[in-house]
């Protein structure tokens, strides 16, 4: 697939003048370190509720920060005036900053070291780009989506949603490196919305297309088949809406990838990011329980568990050429038939433990910022699972289960402050009897630990149960910051997990 | 000179080629600061701002709108976004919402400068925190934490003649502290207007108090435990079901606030009579925007509506549902009273005194939570929220805390633990740790003790 070029207007913008600007301001001050990002992010987004369109607003992030190391401490501001008068008053507030901060930084902030890569640019896969597509255009599909929805009986209601982002950095720093970067990502979404006639009961079936960074092709094309899925969906809520309650126990679990990728996100992605193990997020989201002492020894899962991040997977929403740091992207091992072997860093993560750093005590590359007035922190990669080569179809791993339960679709989800404890719902959940699929049930949710559940992990389909998904809404940091993440998994096999009916958790 | 926002609202109103305008400009500053381990982490200084143009397209079947938001602080940036929202209303379809824009009201300030913050704000916080650090690492603490100042000022203009300015602070604080081992955890946190009233040793010797409680570890089961919840946990809870509280899904059948069988619970008793919960954006304390300014429409906002004048509205009044979020769109679908939703929540039960520490004392056998995290619905028919205990379970035995407990997850639903709490103290300020930083700092609330919530499994997060 051929992607287009950089956007013209984002070339258009003063950046490189800007960026020398404040650049050779930071230098004046003997700062150790110095660097400059102007970001300019689109957004879209499109609502409609029962075929009428609710919002189709737009917004666009424009600025740029600037970033130092002074007295061997972080010094950071941005601004949105985009003049080099401004630039430079900024390069000197991020220096004032650091001043401050200098009395309270007891441990000096180190850089990992990475080569200098001279005015590279990236653009990310994709043929059209959503806003260049008429917004009559785009909201006209949602639209016919509802109306579809609401023909069948079933569905009382019904919503979709397009959310469009268009996101272009560059970054430029002392040592030399300059990069400008394009990226297109898009989150489609339908729910239909109903409830029973008789028992009153009232439940929503959604969509489980994944978000891509891909562009609107993605709607149009033959890339996923939301025909066959707006035709399925009423009557999966209408069977929904009359399943029997789960009865609450222990059963085995074949979890598809648009549930999976989910419990991997929160159990496994969050988990291995060095800057939360290592404490950085403890008054935030919290810490982990897979501690640095416990790399290559914690027997983190099955030895059928293969977990990559990379930043590199074709449409990938975390995928880009260089990260908010300068650092060329990568793919690496995160656990190794089951055993804890990597984590994510950003520069001055590996700076600070080498050790635990990739080759040359080089950071991986996961540093991010989700706009020009934010600080990169290390941020995940695309963190998935890995599939067994001549591994089974998801059919023949349900016919490998006597009494269990097919999950797909996320939900809910929730898991503690050092990612043990963990509870999913999902948007269907189906019976297993004797290796067949025996209908939905209602008010199921699991929960486990992670480690046990990932050592109950028997099998892990093969490479055409692999499905890329991911969301839009990871959040992380203080000030709280939003990135999107991709999530790669196989229709997977685990035995033995507990499965709670929610009716009896609210105690009715 | 530079161009202030009243130039740019008044030059985007003048631009303009639809039937209407409206124009909300935020300028915002935000300073922070950020630790882990006994030192400084991350900390910057951020200047930013949005300006969004909304465009009214009248026509013979209806109002199109437009709505195009940007980081304008020139005339032609301006002119680019208002082009933009022209041509958006030129081709949308006619908005179900469509209302008379609002008239003519001019708040005095108009004229006035945007109010700003600096890294200044911490002149006094942050040497404290130099001392505390080296405090804690001689007392084996180690510290994490984080506070932030913003201040907002937002301008609304119209071509029917609004001109609204509200400047906004906001400030918060959060401290954890762990024992050298790792092996216990503690937070403290609240909300600030200034940072005029908030002492880094204050929070230190806060954290090292409850360090000490949990040199008893006592490890329980899951079950239903008699349990008290101080506010920033009840803040936690009832931020959740006041963004539940829409009044069209509750209409339309999909929430906790719907009567089966079609329309919402309004009139219904859904908590304990003594319970009210209400927004006020003149509360002593938790101002807050007092009048609507909606970028965009959805379920519970219009664009429409903006400039309505908000005021003191309960939403449950004695222990019934008195109102949900309205616009005025949603209120003519379901025969209501117009009431947006507003950016403050205060909880208060009738009798309810004293503090948390004296819910403690009336205890014979229970826990004491610290604050909540990782909530999520798991059913919108009864609202049920999953989550779980953080930074400090405490045990109390005879009225007084004798240790600490592992943490737990929840299942429970706020709307339920309002019909079942046993005793409740004072209302006070208190912050959400979990919505608060980021979405809705201003909640008082009181503490409540619930004779059974149900601890659904344990925990092994330390």
């Amino acid at each position: 697939m051929s992607a287009p070029g950089l956007d013209p207007t984002f070339i258009a913008l003063p950046y490189r003048k800007l960026a020398d600007a404040a650049l050779s301001r930071a230098r004046d001050f003997g700062v150790t370190h110095a660097d400059f990002r102007f970001e300019r992010v689109r957004y879209q987004d499109l609502e409609v509720r029962d075929g009428v369109l609710q919002d189709a607003s737009e917004h666009v992030d424009l600025g740029f920060a600037v970033r130092v190391i002074h007295n061997g401490a972080w010094g950071f501001a941005s601004g949105i005036r985009l003049t080099t008068d401004d630039a430079i008053r900024i390069a000197e507030e991020a220096v004032q900053v650091a001043q401050v901060a200098a009395g309270m930084t007891r441990r000096e902030i180190v850089l990992a070291p990475e080569p200098a890569y001279d005015d590279a640019t990236w653009v990310s896969a994709y043929e059209v780009n959503p806003f260049d597509v008429p917004t009559a255009e785009k909201s006209a599909l949602l639209i016919g989506w509802t109306n579809r929805l609401r023909e069948h009986d079933a569905v009382e209601h019904a919503s979709a949603s397009l959310q469009q982002v268009q996101e272009n950095k560059f970054y430029a720093d002392l040592t030399g490196t300059a990069t400008t970067q394009q990226r297109i990502r898009l989150q489609p979404h339908f729910e239909a919305m109903g409830s029973h006639p008789t028992s009153g009961v009232f439940d929503s079936m959604a969509s489980i297309a994944p978000p891509v960074g891909r562009g609107w092709e993605f709607l149009t094309g033959d890339l996923y088949d939301w025909d066959a899925e707006l035709a399925e969906v009423p009557a999966l809520l209408e069977e929904k809406l009359a399943a029997p309650s789960v009865e609450s126990g222990t059963y085995d679990l074949v979890i598809h990838p648009s549930n999976l990728w989910l419990t991997i996100h929160e159990s496994v992605g969050h988990a291995t990011e060095l800057d939360r193990a290592m404490g950085y997020e403890a008054n935030y989201a919290g810490t982990s329980f897979a501690t640095p002492d416990k790399l290559g020894s914690l027997q983190y899962g099955s030895p059928a568990m293969n977990v990559t991040g990379d930043r590199t997977v074709e449409h990938g929403l975390a995928t880009i050429g260089y990260d908010d740091e300068g650092v060329a992207t990568q793919q690496w091992d995160i656990v190794r038939d089951g055993v804890l072997v990597g984590y994510q860093l950003d520069r001055p993560i590996a700076g600070r433990s080498p050790e635990l750093a990739g080759p040359d005590g080089r950071s991986n590359g996961c540093a991010y910022a989700d706009s020009p007035g934010h600080i990169p922190i290390q941020r995940m990669a695309n963190v998935s699972l890995q599939p067994a080569d001549d591994g089974p179809s998801t059919e023949e791993l349900i016919g490998r289960v006597e009494r269990g339960l097919y999950v797909v679709g996320d939900k809910s989800w929730s898991i503690d402050m050092q990612r043990f404890n963990f509870q999913f719902t999902g948007q269907r959940f189906f019976r297993i009897e004797d290796g067949k699929l025996a209908g939905q049930v209602r008010d199921a949710a699991y929960q486990a630990t992670t480690t046990d559940f990932w050592n109950s992990l028997e099998a892990v389909g093969g490479p055409r149960t692999w499905q890329l998904n991911g969301a839009f809404n990871c959040g992380k940091a203080q000030p709280g910051q939003v990135a999107s993440v991709s999530h790669g998994a196989p229709t997977s096999l685990f035995r033995g997990v507990r499965i709670l009916n929610t009716t009896e958790e609210s105690g009715q | 000179m530079m161009t202030t926002p009243q130039d740019l609202v008044e030059h985007a109103l003048a631009a303009s080629r639809s039937t209407n305008c409206i124009v909300i400009a935020r300028v915002s500053t935000s300073a922070n600061l950020r630790w882990a381990n006994n030192t400084l982490t991350t900390n910057g200084v951020m200047h930013g701002g949005t300006f969004t143009v909304i465009a009214f397209h009248e026509r013979r079947d209806g109002i199109a709108t437009g709505s195009v938001t940007g980081s304008a602080t020139t005339k032609d940036q301006v002119s680019a976004l208002v082009e933009s929202a022209d041509s958006a209303a030129q081709i949308a379809t006619p908005a179900e919402d469509a209302q008379p824009l609002t008239e003519a009201a001019a708040a005095s300030g108009w004229a006035e400068r945007p109010a700003e913050t600096s890294i200044g704000v911490f002149a006094d916080f942050a040497p404290q925190l130099g001392e505390v650090f080296q405090r804690a690492e001689a007392a084996d603490r180690v510290h994490y934490g984080f506070v932030a100042h913003d201040v907002v000022t937002t301008y609304v203009g119209s071509t029917t003649g609004l001109r609204l300015r509200h400047s906004q602070p906001t400030g918060h604080f959060g401290a954890t502290g762990k024992t050298a081992d790792l092996a216990s955890s503690a937070w403290v946190g609240g909300a600030t207007r200034d940072f005029s009233d908030v002492s880094a040793h204050d929070l230190d010797d806060v954290l090292a108090q409850r360090l000490g409680w949990a040199r008893r570890r006592v490890d329980l089961p899951a079950g239903r435990y008699d349990t008290i919840l101080p506010p920033t946990a009840v803040a936690d809870l009832a931020i959740y079901a006041y963004w539940e509280a829409g009044a069209r899904v509750a209409h339309e059948g999909q929430s906790v606030f719907s009567r089966r069988g079609g329309g919402t619970r309004i009139g219904d008793r859904i908590a304990d009579p003594r319970v009210h919960l209400f927004s006020d954006p003149s509360y002593a304390g938790l101002e807050c925007e007092p009048h609507v300014v909606a970028a965009s429409s959805s379920n519970t906002s219009s664009v429409f509506d903006n400039g309505i004048p908000l005021d003191r509205t309960d939403w449950i009044r004695g222990g019934e549902l008195a109102a949900l979020h309205q616009t005025r769109h949603s209120a003519a679908m379901t025969g209501q009273p117009v009431t947006p939703a507003i950016d403050n929540l205060v909880l208060s039960v009738d009798g309810g005194e004293g503090d948390v520490n004296d819910l403690v004392a009336g205890t014979e056998r229970g826990l004491l939570l610290t604050c909540l995290w990782y909530i999520r619905e798991v059913d919108p028919q009864n609202l049920l929220l999953t989550g779980l205990t953080r930074d400090g379970v405490y045990l109390i035995e005879n009225g007084e805390v004798t240790g600490a407990v592992n943490n737990y997850r929840f299942n429970e639903s706020p709307v339920e633990l309002l019909n079942r709490f046993s005793h409740a103290s004072a209302t006070a300020p208190a912050l959400s740790r979990e919505w608060g930083e980021d979405y809705f700092s201003r909640t008082a609330m009181p503490a409540l003790r619930v004779p059974d919530f149900n601890m659904s499994s344990v925990s092994q997060a330390q």
